[in-house]
């Protein structure tokens, strides 16, 4: 018993992640964490796209659902699980099966590595970069195979549109992530690393975010990546995959219930998973801005009130419509659980200004701001473009995204090269 | 009119497709070249029940065969056993995004045969409330036409600024959709107080309107890709098909009946016709974004101009029109709207036929997209404009 606690308590002293510690139980906590966390995030994700979505378009949004459609998602996801659960006739049936778990495993497991602080990841791989992009790259296999098992004319041609599209926007988006690890090797001992945790540290060794270095070559290659990112999780206006308006719904056409909710959900996972890849990259990960501009402890202490304002403020939001909903008594179930949600988030937010607990939770923060910023950027698009052709979008990753990736490449390797060498030797 | 495919038999542009060939494939695809895809009559994109039979290779239209009747409701043959105050409610279900015009366009047709005139006052006011309708219509459009390129924001747009219209229309007439506004010989209604006046604040609240739609759309680099050199078609072929309206003026033709054979009375007002260059996608977007802002001027000018004095022109309760035949066609928002009535002295019509804007625009369907993408056919079909409800009748 007291070996077990010791095995335990061991690892809160430690400065590595729990799967590079090789502490099993903490890493069993953080699988749980980070699947949990994922979850809930997809189901305010859901709200938010509808809710933000809405007001972009002069509308309301659900609003019946709980107060404001709070409940709204969890509606869905209890009519989604009591759906029938239908395989066409025709269907290849274990092909259909898998496909929608190949998509969810793959969506799923590349937050293994995701580096929400430097000792909260489940692991720190030596080649964590690589594991996300090949990992992710995986779902590309199960939409194939939807598109095929489902032996239905509309699937087919979207899975044909989504392999043919990720194909070609993986390789400008690798060449982007090359010319990011490059910068990573601008040390002096002129090693750079493929740890997505080693990224995040190397930016914090040279004092400035890969967006900002070489302006403006991390910037276009932030950029690229930013542009292919939309496209290798088929969001707008790149969704030609799942076009509703030409293809019915693409590759998941013929997948109802329980199978189409795995699709969903590993959709809005992996639009999570890029996102995290491109804060990871080039936005510094779990570091807070300004670093360089903002230094010394005052500001230390400043920005570590961020996390538990953040959440007073939404506490806030959450107390001004309590006072705004109706006062008819069918309404009182609602205000009372609006108000409860308000104080939830209320708790956690003072919780927040604990100085023991913010020193070990702002990096979560300052991570999921930044992703949730990126979240905002999908919901944006999606309200705003119309949808790309397939050979317009051909030509965009082939014609303008690869050659722009290589030159970036091409001229951060020189740019390095010469600072290696001949400006700083 | 592409022709490069090696199957001799898809690239004769000649060939159609029957239906029956849907069903004999091999299931494995392995065999085929090309696929044939049943789009509708159940699809978010075909504007109702239109059903297109698509001959593709890879993503490439070879051709493509429309199937319609999926709405079919008699609504000639109901005519001819109806008297004819009895069918005018009839004719809004045909075109129901444009009932004001289908109304207008038969009320017309009738007092062509009965050889009566409406007064001034009531042809007034029909042009107000058919270029209103022209405007509603032609929002309807934008927003779906948009929602169908994956623009869905449009759509939310369109619809906020069309219940505006349909607003005056509740208060004139009580009806929103399937009006009924109009009667053989004038109107059954008096405009109600106000009208004027809630017409102009229309009028001032849109203009500013039209900027906003344009704003999202115009200048957009994803729209215009997607429409510029889409669904081109030749004033020569638009002529061949008898396509009218706004796909045949995009096509450089400026060919609208309000100018070529004024009817009701607008000769009396000052306004252009937009007409387009390459009769692409784009170019009808913007000869329809064009056309609204002119409405807009006709109705200024109505408003402005809308004498005092009756109604209803002197219409037997009983209406037995002479025999003879008729035809008389109005400028809908969808192009020609035709009606010919055949009349043998009797209360009911011999034989009442439409000509609808929407059908015979559709047969060009084909000409659009051969050679082009799926996508394109669905940005086509949403360009031509079409309205199931008068399609099949």
């Amino acid at each position: 018993m007291h070996e077990i606690i010791q095995y335990i308590s061991s690892y809160l002293t430690s400065d590595k992640t729990p799967g590079a510690a090789g502490n099993m139980f903490w890493a069993f906590v953080y699988i749980m964490l980070v699947f949990l966390g994922l979850s809930v995030a997809v189901i305010a994700m859901n709200w938010l796209e509808r809710k933000i979505l809405a007001h972009m378009q002069v509308r309301l949004g659900p609003m019946r659902v709980g107060p404001h459609g709070l409940l709204q998602p969890i509606a869905d996801a209890i009519k989604l699980l009591l759906k029938e659960d239908i395989m066409p006739a025709e269907a290849d049936g274990f092909v259909f099966w898998m496909a929608p778990l190949i998509v969810v495993l793959a969506a799923f497991t590349v937050f293994v590595v995701v580096p929400f602080g430097p000792t909260h990841a489940i692991t720190d791989m030596n080649i964590g970069i690589l594991f996300m992009l090949g990992v992710s790259s995986l779902s590309v296999l199960g939409i194939v195979m939807a598109g095929w098992a489902s032996n239905s004319h509309y699937p087919l041609i979207g899975a044909l549109r989504s392999s043919a599209q990720m194909v070609s926007y993986e390789v400008a988006m690798g060449l982007a992530v090359v010319s990011a690890i490059l910068m990573t090797s601008l040390n002096a001992e002129g090693t750079g690393t493929l740890s997505m945790i080693g990224i995040v540290q190397a930016q914090q060794a040279q004092g400035e975010w890969f967006i900002f270095k070489f302006f403006p070559l991390g910037l276009v290659a932030f950029f690229i990546f930013a542009v292919a990112m939309v496209a290798e999780t088929n969001r707008a206006p790149f969704d030609l995959a799942e076009a509703e308006s030409e293809l019915t719904a693409g590759f998941h056409t013929e997948y109802s219930g329980f199978r189409w909710s795995l699709f969903f959900l590993a959709e809005y996972s992996a639009m999570i998973a890029v996102s995290s890849i491109a804060v990871t990259l080039w936005l510094g990960g779990w570091l807070r801005p300004f670093p360089n501009w903002l230094q010394g402890s005052p500001w230390d202490q400043i920005f570590s009130f961020f996390p538990g304002v953040t959440f007073l403020f939404f506490a806030a939001i959450c107390f001004y419509n309590t006072a705004r909903m109706p006062k008819h008594p069918l309404f009182r179930v609602q205000t009372i659980g609006l108000a409860g949600f308000g104080v939830v988030l209320g708790l956690i937010g003072l919780v927040l200004f604990i100085p023991a607990v913010s020193l070990r939770v702002q990096d979560i923060f300052w991570f999921s701001a930044k992703v949730a910023g990126f979240m905002y950027l999908y919901i944006w698009y999606r309200g705003t473009f119309p949808r790309y052709r397939f050979d317009q979008l051909m030509q965009m990753g082939w014609k303008v995204l690869l050659p722009m990736g290589l030159g970036v490449l091409i001229l951060t390797a020189g740019v390095a090269l010469l600072q290696q060498n001949i400006w700083h030797p | 009119m592409e022709s490069t495919s090696q199957n001799s038999k898809m690239t004769d542009p000649n060939t159609t497709l029957s239906p029956l060939e849907l069903e004999s494939h091999d299931k494995t695809y392995l065999d085929a070249n090309e696929l044939v895809i049943n789009m509708g009559p159940q699809h978010p994109a075909t504007h109702g029940v239109l059903r297109v039979i698509l001959r593709l290779d890879g993503e490439k239209v070879l051709g493509l065969e429309c199937v319609i009747g999926y709405l079919h409701r008699g609504v000639e043959k109901i005519g001819e056993h109806r008297t004819y105050t009895m069918f005018n409610p009839y004719v809004d279900r045909m075109d129901y995004v444009a009932a004001v015009s289908n109304g207008l366009g038969y009320c017309e047709t009738v007092e062509k045969l009965l050889n009566v005139e409406a007064p001034p006052r009531a042809q007034h006011v029909r042009v107000i409330l058919t270029e209103l309708n022209r405007i509603a219509s032609h929002q309807l459009w934008l927003g779906t036409h948009a929602l169908d390129i994956g623009a869905i924001t449009p759509l939310f747009y369109t619809f906020r600024d069309r219940e505006e219209i349909l607003k005056i229309y509740e208060k004139y007439c009580g009806a929103r959709l399937t009006t009924h506004a109009f009667r053989i010989g004038g109107l059954q209604y008096e405009t109600y107080s106000g009208f004027e006046k809630e017409v102009k604040n229309f009028l001032t609240f849109f203009r500013p309107k039209i900027d906003e739609y344009e704003e999202l759309l115009t200048t957009n680099r994803i729209w215009v890709e997607r429409t510029k050199n889409v669904g081109i078609i030749s004033a020569a072929d638009c002529i061949a098909f008898g396509v009218t309206g706004p796909v045949l003026r995009a096509s450089g033709v400026m060919w609208d009946l309000r100018k070529a054979q004024p009817y009701a009375n607008y000769k009396n007002f000052d306004f252009d016709i937009p007409i387009g260059e390459n009769g692409d996608t784009y170019d009808r977007y913007l000869v329809r974004m064009a056309e609204m802002r002119q409405s807009v001027r006709i109705i200024e000018q109505a408003v402005d101009a809308l004498p005092e004095g009756p109604i209803m022109a002197k219409v037997p309760k009983v209406m037995k029109p002479p025999v003879g035949e008729v035809y008389h066609s109005i400028e809908s928002p969808k192009g020609e709207l035709g009606y010919f009535i055949v009349s043998d002295g009797s209360t009911q019509p011999y034989r009442l036929r439409v000509r609808p804007p929407s059908f015979v625009n559709l047969q060009a369907l084909d000409v659009m997209c051969r050679g082009q993408l799926v996508a394109d056919v669905i940005a086509v079909i949403g360009t031509i404009d079409i309205v199931l409800g008068e399609v099949d009748r």
